[in-house]
C-alpha cells in the first residue's frame, strides 16, 4: 500500500458526518431535552432545529439540507395519535413515505434521511435513535451525490 | 363583608393546575398552594394515559409550566395550611410555607448542589436517581425547578453551598407564615394510593415480585428504573408472565381495603397491560377482575383491543392467596374459576391494582377548611353539584370527593372554577397587576444588530463547553454587534444586563445560548419586551441540554457544536422580523344549545355573572333526558331539580330561552359568533352575537327492535319502570320482575358502555323490592359497572336479596312466549342454564347519539363527532370540554352518556372554560401563525384538508381568484399547510422558510 492511500483512509477514519435534526417543538425536541436532563451521551455530530410541528417540515427542507452538504437529515415528531396539533404528524408521515421514495430513485441511499418518533418522555430512546442514525451515515460516508456543484 | 377578587387553590396535581389555569385566565388572583416541592400529582408519575395511550409527560408537562409562569399564579410549593377563617367572599388562610434551605428565588435548578451530596440529602429530582427506585415520585420535567435539601438526611458538611454558583444555598432559611386573603378556596388534593398492610395476604413487601400498579408503572416509564424496560425486580428477567390483580383495597368488606369501587383500576390495569406487552412482546399479561368497569367514553373499545389485540387474558375470580416458589421466585396463585373449579398457577411478577384511598391528609383539611367528609373519608358534596362542598364558598375537584379519573378530574377542575365564577365575579380583574410596557422600537428596515449573551450555567455548560472561545466566535459572526457571557443568564441581575446591553448597542435582535427554549424562552422575551424589543427578536440556541449535558467527555466537539448551533442561531436572527399578537374583541355573550339539564344549569351560570345567554332548544318544553327520571340513585329529587331550574330559566333576564327552535346559520370564531334561529309555533327569526358557544344537545334513549319491546305490554324499558314505579302501582301484583342490562350497548351497533344502566337498574331494583318485598327481582348482567361509590348500593341490592346472573355477550338470554306469559332463557356462567319465568321484563337500554341531528349541527359548528355519533372533545384527557376549534365547548350527554352529576359538573365546567373568553373585553391570540401569499396560491385547497383547526377557507378574491385565506384567530401555527404547500405560499411567522433555510445553510 502506497503511503498517499494510507493518508487517504486516516482521513476517512477521521471523517464525522454532520447531521441535521428537525425536531418538534412539543415531543421529539423535549426529549431530546430529556436525554440531557438525564445525561445520556451521544455523537455530537447532529444539529438540532425546532419546529412547532413535523407536519411544519417541508420537503424542500430535506432536499436543501442534502443539496447543502449536510450528511444526514433527521426529522421527528411526535407518537402517531400524540401529535400536540392532532394530526400534523400523520400529515408528515404521508407525506415523507412519497419523498424518501422519491429520493432513492436520485439515488440517495436510504439511511441518510430519516423519520422517527420519540416523544417527551423518551429521552433513552432518542439518544440510542441518534446513536443509530450516527453510525449509518458515517457507515455511508460523505454525502456527495446531491451536492451544489451535481445539481 | 367585602368580597375578595382572589382564589386559593390546595393541591397542585392536574385538577389544582387547571382550576388555577381557568381562574388566572378570566382575570382573579390566584394563589396555588401544594404540599410537595413540585407540582404535577400523580399524573406527572404515569407513562400512558388511558384509553388513547398518550405519553402522560407530553401533554401534562406544557400546563405545568403554564401553571409555573402564569402571571396571575403563585405557586407556593412545601406548604402546610395552618388556621382559615371568614366566609364565602373573604376568607383569611394563613399558611406555612416550610424552608427548602434553598432560596427559589435565586435558585436555577442546575442540579449541582445534588450531584456533589455526599449523602443524597438533596432532593433531585431531575437527575437519574430514579433508576434506583421504582417508587421515586419526583420526575425530570419538574414544575418549580428549585431544589429542596432533606434536613433529616443532611449532615450539614457545606459542600452543596460551597459548589452552588447562584449562592442559593440557605442552611438558616426559616419557615413563613403568611395570611392570604381571597373570596374562595378550591380543594384539590387528590387522593393516596392504597397500599396493602404488612403481612397482607398478597405478600407485598414480602415477594419482591409482587409490586403495586404504581410501581409497575414506573417500570413501564421511560425514565423510571429500567429505562422502560419490563423486568422484574428479583432478578432483572424479562416476566413472561404476569398477573393483575383487581380490587385490591376497592370493593374490599374484610376491613383491610375500602367497601367502594375506585373506577379507575379496571382501565389503568388493561393500560398497563397493553403498555408492558407493547413494551416488551415476551410478556403474557392476563388480568383477574371480578367486573370489568370500562364505563367512561371509548373505555370499552380499549378493553376490547387490549384482548383482541394484544393477546390479554382476562379470568374472572378473585385471587384468594398467593405464594412464592422459593427457587424461581415466580408466584403460585390460587383461583375458583366462576363455574367452580380450583386451578393453580405459576405467574413471574404480580401485579396489584390498587385502589384509591382519601388523602392522609382529609381530616385535617376537613377540620381547618370546615368542610364535612362522607363516610368514606372523602369530600362530602351536594348531591346535584358536585363539586360543593358542605360550606359555601369552597369547592372540592377531583378525587377528594370520589376516585375519578383525568378527564374527570379536570372536568371538575373547571367546574369548580366555574362555581368560584358565581360568588366573585363582580371581583374579577381587580387584583391581577397587569404591567405597563414600554412602546415597541421599530426596528423594520434597519440592518440586524444582535447581540448574543452566552451562558456558563454555573459549571453545567462551562464545565463542558469553552464558553469565552464560544462567546469569542459569536463576536466573529455576522450582524453580531457584541457578545457576552454570564454566569446564570436567567438570574434576574442578567435580565437587568441584557436590557442595558440592548440600550448601549442598540440592538434589535437578542440570541441566547444556554438551556432550552421550551423552559426559559418566555423569560427571555419578556426581558426584550421590557426594554423595548418585540418579543420575536429573540432566538435560543440550546448548548446545554442539547450540547454539553449530552456530550460531556468530548469537550472539544462538544465546543465546536456550541459554536455551529450558536451560527445558526444568529444566521435566523439575522431574519426574525416583529410579531404582532393580534386582538380580537369579544362579544360578552354566549349562546347555549339544548335547554336539558347540562344546558340550562350552564345557562343558569352565565346568567348569575350578569353574561347575556341565548338558550336553544329543539323541542317545545325544556327539561331533555332529565324528564324522565324521578330520582338518582343517592336519593336527589330530580323533578323538583327540574322544575326549580325550568323556573329559573324562564324568570331570569339574562336568559333567552327559544323553544321549537332551530338554527338557521352560525357563522364567525372565537369571542365573536353571529347565530340566526327560527323559533317558535310561529316560525319567527331572531338574530343574535355571541362570544362563544357550548353545546348540550343531549342524546336519546335506545328504542329496542330486540326482546319483543313494542310486541308486549310487559316488556318496558327501564325509564318507563321508573315512570310506572314512582306513579302507578300496576307492578303492585307483580311475582317476578326481570331485568336485562346491556340493551343496544356494548354491541356491534353501539359499542360503547352507557354508563348509567347499571346504577338505573339497581335503583329501580331496589325502589321495587321497597314497595312490594315480595316481588322477585332478577337482574341479568354482563358486568355491574357501579362505579365509585356506588358501589354501595350494588351491595344493598345483594342484601336485599335481588338476584344478579352473568350472562356472556355471545349468548344473550331469549325470550320465550306462552300465552300471555313471559319466560325468559339464559345461559349462566355461574349456575348453568335458566329459565326464569316474569310478569314484568324491563329493559336497560342504552343512550344513543343521533347522527342526523349532531351531524348537522356539528357541520355548522366546524367540530367532529366521534365514530359513535357523539361529540369529539379537542382532547380526551386534559380538554374535555373544550373542542380543538376555540371558542365552542361541549356539555352533558352531548359528549358521551354520563349521570346527571357529571352533566352538571360539565355544564359548570363549560361555563368556565368560556368565561376565560367572556371574561375579558378583547382577548390576544398567539402570533406565530400561518400568513399566505395570495398572489403564489393555485387554490388547491391541500391545506383546508390539512388544517386541524378549521382555519383556512378557500375564496373568492377579486384580483387573484380562488385562493387560501387563514383565519388567524382560529390558527396555531403548527405549519401542516405550509409544509405541504407545493406553491409555497404559506408561510409560519416565527419559523418561516427563510429562517429554516437559513439555519441549513449555516452548516459551513
Amino acid at each position: 500500500m502506497t503511503e498517499t492511500v494510507l493518508e487517504e483512509k486516516k482521513i476517512d477514519e477521521k471523517w464525522e458526518p454532520k447531521i441535521i435534526a428537525f425536531l418538534c417543538n412539543w415531543c421529539s425536541y423535549a426529549g431530546a431535552d430529556l436525554a440531557g436532563v438525564s445525561r445520556i451521551q451521544y455523537p455530537p455530530n447532529i444539529r438540532i432545529v425546532r419546529v412547532p410541528c413535523s407536519g411544519r417540515v417541508n420537503p424542500y427542507f430535506i432536499i436543501k439540507s442534502l443539496v447543502d452538504g449536510w450528511d444526514g437529515v433527521v426529522v421527528s415528531g411526535c407518537h402517531p395519535g400524540d401529535c400536540h396539533y392532532i394530526s400534523g404528524n400523520l400529515v408528515a408521515r404521508r407525506r415523507f413515505a412519497i419523498l424518501k421514495e422519491l429520493l432513492e430513485f436520485f439515488g440517495i441511499e436510504p439511511g441518510r434521511v430519516n423519520f422517527m418518533w420519540a416523544s417527551a418522555a423518551e429521552g433513552e430512546r432518542f439518544a440510542v435513535l441518534i446513536r443509530k442514525v450516527t453510525k449509518i451515515v458515517k457507515e455511508l460516508g460523505p454525502n456527495t451525490k446531491f451536492q451544489k456543484e451535481w445539481c | 363583608m367585602e368580597k375578595v377578587g382572589a382564589v386559593m387553590v390546595v393541591g397542585a396535581g392536574i385538577g389544582g393546575s387547571q382550576t388555577s389555569l381557568d381562574l388566572g385566565d378570566s382575570g382573579y388572583r390566584v394563589y396555588l398552594i401544594e404540599s410537595t416541592t413540585s407540582i404535577g400529582g400523580v399524573m406527572a408519575q404515569l407513562d400512558k394515559t388511558f384509553p388513547t395511550n398518550d405519553c402522560a409527560m407530553c401533554i401534562v408537562s406544557p400546563k405545568l409550566v403554564e401553571t409555573g409562569r402564569h402571571q396571575n399564579i403563585d405557586l407556593s410549593i412545601n406548604c402546610e395550611i395552618l388556621d382559615v377563617s371568614g366566609e364565602a367572599g373573604n376568607f383569611t388562610v394563613k399558611v406555612k410555607k416550610k424552608s427548602l434551605y434553598i432560596n427559589p428565588d435565586i435558585c436555577t435548578g442546575c442540579g449541582v448542589c445534588g450531584r456533589n451530596c455526599p449523602v443524597e440529602a438533596i432532593d433531585i429530582f431531575n437527575e437519574g436517581i430514579a433508576r434506583y427506585a421504582a417508587t421515586f415520585v419526583k420526575y425530570p420535567q419538574a414544575v418549580p425547578l428549585v431544589y429542596a435539601i432533606n434536613k433529616e438526611c443532611c449532615i450539614g458538611c457545606g459542600v452543596c453551598a460551597g459548589v452552588c454558583k447562584a449562592k442559593a444555598v440557605e442552611y438558616e432559611r426559616e419557615d413563613e407564615e403568611v395570611d392570604i386573603n381571597v373570596g374562595s378556596i378550591v380543594l384539590a388534593p387528590g387522593f393516596d394510593e392504597f397500599i396493602p398492610q404488612q403481612a397482607n395476604k398478597y405478600g407485598y413487601g414480602k415477594y419482591k415480585n409482587v409490586v403495586t400498579s404504581i410501581e409497575f408503572e414506573r417500570i413501564l416509564s421511560a425514565s423510571g428504573p429500567y429505562a422502560g424496560r419490563v423486568l422484574r425486580p428479583s432478578d432483572g428477567d424479562i416476566p413472561e408472565k404476569v398477573a393483575f390483580l383487581q380490587c385490591i383495597g376497592s370493593r374490599d368488606y374484610t376491613g383491610e381495603g375500602q367497601p367502594y369501587c375506585s373506577s379507575v383500576c379496571c382501565m389503568y390495569t388493561a393500560k398497563e397491560a397493553v403498555i408492558a406487552h407493547e413494551h416488551q412482546h415476551e410478556v403474557k399479561p392476563t388480568i383477574f377482575s371480578m367486573d370489568i368497569r370500562a364505563y367512561g367514553k371509548d373505555f370499552d373499545k380499549y378493553i376490547i383491543r387490549a384482548q383482541e389485540e394484544y393477546g390479554i387474558r382476562y379470568i374472572r375470580s378473585r385471587i384468594s392467596s398467593i405464594t412464592e416458589v422459593s427457587e424461581t421466585k415466580d408466584l403460585k396463585l390460587r383461583y375458583e374459576t366462576e363455574d367452580g373449579k380450583v386451578i393453580e398457577e405459576d405467574y413471574n411478577m404480580v401485579v396489584l391494582g390498587v385502589g384509591l384511598n382519601p388523602p392522609d391528609d382529609a381530616k385535617y383539611l376537613a377540620e381547618k377548611f370546615g368542610i364535612e367528609l362522607n363516610e368514606f373519608g372523602f369530600a362530602k358534596t351536594d348531591v346535584f353539584n358536585p363539586v360543593q362542598t358542605s360550606r359555601p364558598g369552597i369547592f372540592a375537584c377531583g378525587a377528594f370527593s370520589q376516585p375519578k379519573d383525568i378527564p374527570e378530574t379536570v372536568t371538575q377542575a373547571s367546574a369548580a372554577a366555574g362555581c368560584v365564577h358565581q360568588i366573585l365575579y363582580e371581583k374579577r380583574g381587580t387584583l391581577i397587576t397587569e404591567k405597563t410596557l414600554p412602546p415597541e422600537i421599530f426596528v423594520a428596515g434597519q440592518p440586524p444588530r444582535i447581540g448574543v449573551f452566552v451562558c456558563h450555567c454555573g459549571i453545567n455548560i462551562g464545565g463542558y463547553v469553552d464558553v469565552p472561545e464560544v462567546t469569542r466566535y459569536a463576536s466573529t459572526l455576522p450582524n453580531v454587534v457584541m457578545a457576552d457571557r454570564n454566569l446564570y443568564t436567567c438570574s434576574a441581575d442578567t435580565q437587568g444586563i441584557i436590557k442595558e446591553k440592548i440600550e448601549e448597542y442598540h440592538l434589535n435582535r437578542v440570541i441566547v445560548a444556554s438551556c432550552t427554549p421550551r423552559t426559559h424562552e418566555p423569560l427571555f422575551q419578556e426581558t426584550i419586551r421590557e426594554a423595548g424589543l418585540n418579543r420575536y427578536l429573540f432566538q435560543m440556541a440550546n448548548i446545554r441540554d442539547q450540547c454539553s449535558w449530552v456530550h460531556m467527555k468530548q469537550p472539544e466537539e462538544a465546543t465546536q457544536k456550541a459554536k455551529d448551533l450558536v451560527r445558526m442561531a444568529v444566521n435566523k436572527a439575522r431574519r426574525l422580523a416583529p410579531i404582532d399578537r393580534i386582538k380580537l374583541e369579544v362579544t360578552q355573550k354566549s349562546m347555549v344549545i339544548g335547554g336539558g339539564i347540562s344546558g340550562m344549569v350552564a345557562a343558569l351560570n352565565f346568567a348569575s355573572q350578569e353574561i347575556e345567554t341565548h338558550l336553544v332548544e329543539k323541542e317545545t318544553e325544556l327539561g331533555g333526558f332529565a324528564k324522565h327520571i324521578y330520582h338518582t340513585l343517592e336519593g336527589g329529587d330530580v323533578q323538583a331539580y327540574l322544575k326549580d331550574l325550568i323556573e329559573q330559566v324562564k324568570s331570569n333576564k339574562f336568559v333567552h330561552v327559544y323553544t321549537n327552535a332551530e338554527i338557521e346559520s352560525l357563522d364567525g370564531y372565537i369571542g365573536n359568533f353571529k347565530t340566526s334561529v327560527i323559533h317558535g309555533p310561529k316560525k319567527e327569526r331572531a338574530e343574535f352575537d355571541h362570544g362563544a358557544v357550548i353545546v348540550a344537545t343531549g342524546a336519546k334513549e335506545y328504542k329496542p327492535k330486540e326482546f319483543l319491546y313494542g310486541q308486549y305490554k310487559n316488556v318496558v324499558l327501564q325509564s318507563e319502570l321508573e315512570e310506572l314505579l314512582n306513579t302507578d302501582s300496576v307492578i303492585k301484583n307483580k311475582k317476578s320482575v326481570v331485568m336485562i342490562q346491556c340493551v343496544g350497548s356494548r354491541n356491534d351497533e353501539h359499542p360503547y358502555c352507557s354508563k348509567m344502566c347499571c346504577t338505573e337498574a339497581i335503583k329501580n331494583a331496589l325502589l321495587v323490592k321497597k314497595l312490594y318485598p315480595s316481588t322477585e327481582v332478577t337482574i341479568l348482567f354482563r358486568d355491574i359497572r357501579t362505579y365509585g361509590f356506588k358501589e354501595k348500593y350494588y351491595r344493598k341490592a345483594r342484601e336485599e336479596g335481588i338476584i344478579f346472573l352473568r350472562y356472556d355477550e355471545d349468548n344473550p338470554p331469549e325470550i320465550i312466549t306462552e300465552d300471555s306469559s313471559l319466560n325468559v332463557k339464559v345461559k349462566t356462567a355461574k349456575a348453568g342454564d335458566l329459565s326464569i319465568p316474569t310478569d314484568l321484563l324491563v329493559l336497560s337500554a342504552g343512550i344513543v347519539a343521533s347522527h342526523e341531528e349532531n351531524e348537522e349541527l356539528a357541520k355548522m359548528l366546524k367540530v367532529p363527532l366521534n365514530d359513535d355519533n357523539f361529540y369529539l372533545e379537542a382532547h380526551v384527557k386534559l380538554r374535555p370540554v373544550d373542542f380543538a376549534t376555540e371558542g365552542i365547548f361541549v356539555a352533558g350527554l352531548a359528549h358521551c352518556p354520563k349521570t346527571i352529576e357529571d352533566s352538571i359538573s360539565q355544564a359548570n365546567a363549560a361555563v368556565s372554560r368560556a368565561c376565560t373568553i367572556l371574561s375579558k373585553d378583547e382577548i390576544e391570540v398567539e402570533g406565530k401563525t400561518a400568513v399566505i401569499d395570495m398572489s403564489r396560491c393555485i387554490g388547491c385547497g391541500m391545506c383546508v384538508e390539512n388544517c386541524a383547526y378549521n382555519a383556512i377557507e378557500l375564496i373568492e378574491d377579486r384580483h387573484f381568484g380562488l385562493v387560501a385565506s387563514i383565519n388567524q384567530a382560529l390558527c396555531k401555527g403548527c405549519g401542516a399547510c405550509s409544509g405541504n404547500c407545493r406553491c409555497s405560499a404559506i408561510d409560519i411567522l416565527g419559523f418561516t422558510s427563510e429562517q429554516i433555510y437559513s439555519m441549513i445553510t449555516a452548516r459551513l
